[in-house]
């Protein structure tokens, strides 16, 4: 595969540049949301706002980064115009960190939504935590799938 | 897994390392615009001491491991130009985003502009060389 990327088409290195850009954002707002609540967590004087913190990068900024992962990913695979049997298991473990993180990118955007509600009434650290414990899941998985992407393991 | 292959997923893993460590030095720039300030001062504090440090993590990892590369595959040079400008923009990178550091360290709300200015550098400087790294102009 590396011999595929050293000779591919100039048409991928558009969406390859997305894809990685993408995925780039998406960590770094996975990362800014684990870290505000994180620190929210041990300071208890400021806990409310950096949880309040998270929980609005999570809304505004992990989903548009995921999409431009997402949506780069697909352009990149049809642009590579792989055969159909081409089913190596960097790919597959790339689609199910990809699926499942945005089943779990669903649920932390609900309970964020219900946390910064939660917040203005003296509510909504415990909704804060569950959603720094699934980012910081979320991190470790998707460090995994760049290890896999880049490495591609047979 | 081939050595090389190793080589090339640490190299990618420190760039998306420092990618999303510059994101996350966003986000708390934009949570400390003066207008709505969304933390207080140590927490930003604190926070950027975690940001800071993994941008430069990455930054030194994507150096080495890219140097490495480049004398182990065959394919590519040291000299080659695409490569050459990516280590003088990585220079630069690393420079500005010292200074963006000292900036911000030495005085959060005086030095919030220049900070801002030089973390700009950076980012751009980092945004350059991933599209000299994938278009790889002139291979």
């Amino acid at each position: 595969m590396n011999v595929l990327a050293a000779v591919r088409e100039n048409d991928v290195n558009l969406p390859l540049t997305l894809h990685v850009l993408g995925a780039g954002l998406l960590v770094g707002t996975l990362l800014a949301v684990a870290t505000a609540i994180v620190l929210g967590w041990k300071r208890d004087g400021d806990a409310v706002a950096l949880t309040r913190l998270g929980l609005k990068t999570l809304l505004l900024g992990v989903f548009p980064a995921y999409v431009l992962m997402r949506v780069g990913a697909q352009w990149t695979e049809a642009a590579e115009d792989l055969p159909d049997d081409f089913e190596p298991a960097w790919l597959g473990i790339g689609y199910i960190t990809a699926d499942a993180g945005a089943i779990l990118i669903l649920i932390s955007m609900i309970l964020s939504g219900l946390g910064l509600r939660k917040l203005g009434s003296g509510g909504g650290l415990g909704l804060g935590r569950a959603v720094g414990v699934i980012s910081l899941l979320l991190l470790a998985a998707y460090v995994v799938a760049v290890w896999a992407m880049s490495g591609k393991p047979d | 897994m081939a050595f090389y292959d190793w080589l090339l997923a640490l190299h990618v893993l420190s760039a998306i390392t420092v990618i999303a460590s510059l994101t996350a030095l966003w986000i708390l720039i934009i949570a400390t615009r003066p207008a709505g300030q969304a933390i207080t001062p140590e927490s930003a504090m604190t926070y950027g001491r975690v940001g800071g440090p993994l941008v430069g993590i990455g930054m030194v990892g994507t150096v080495l491991l890219g140097i490495w590369l480049a004398i182990d595959a065959e394919g590519y040079q040291l000299w080659d130009g695409w490569i050459l400008a990516s280590l003088i923009l990585w220079a630069v990178a690393g420079w500005a985003g010292g200074q963006a550091g000292r900036a911000f360290q030495k005085d959060p709300v005086a030095g919030r502009q220049t900070g801002i200015r030089f973390q700009a550098l950076t980012s751009l400087a980092v945004f350059v060389i991933l599209v000299l790294m994938i278009w790889k102009p002139g291979a």
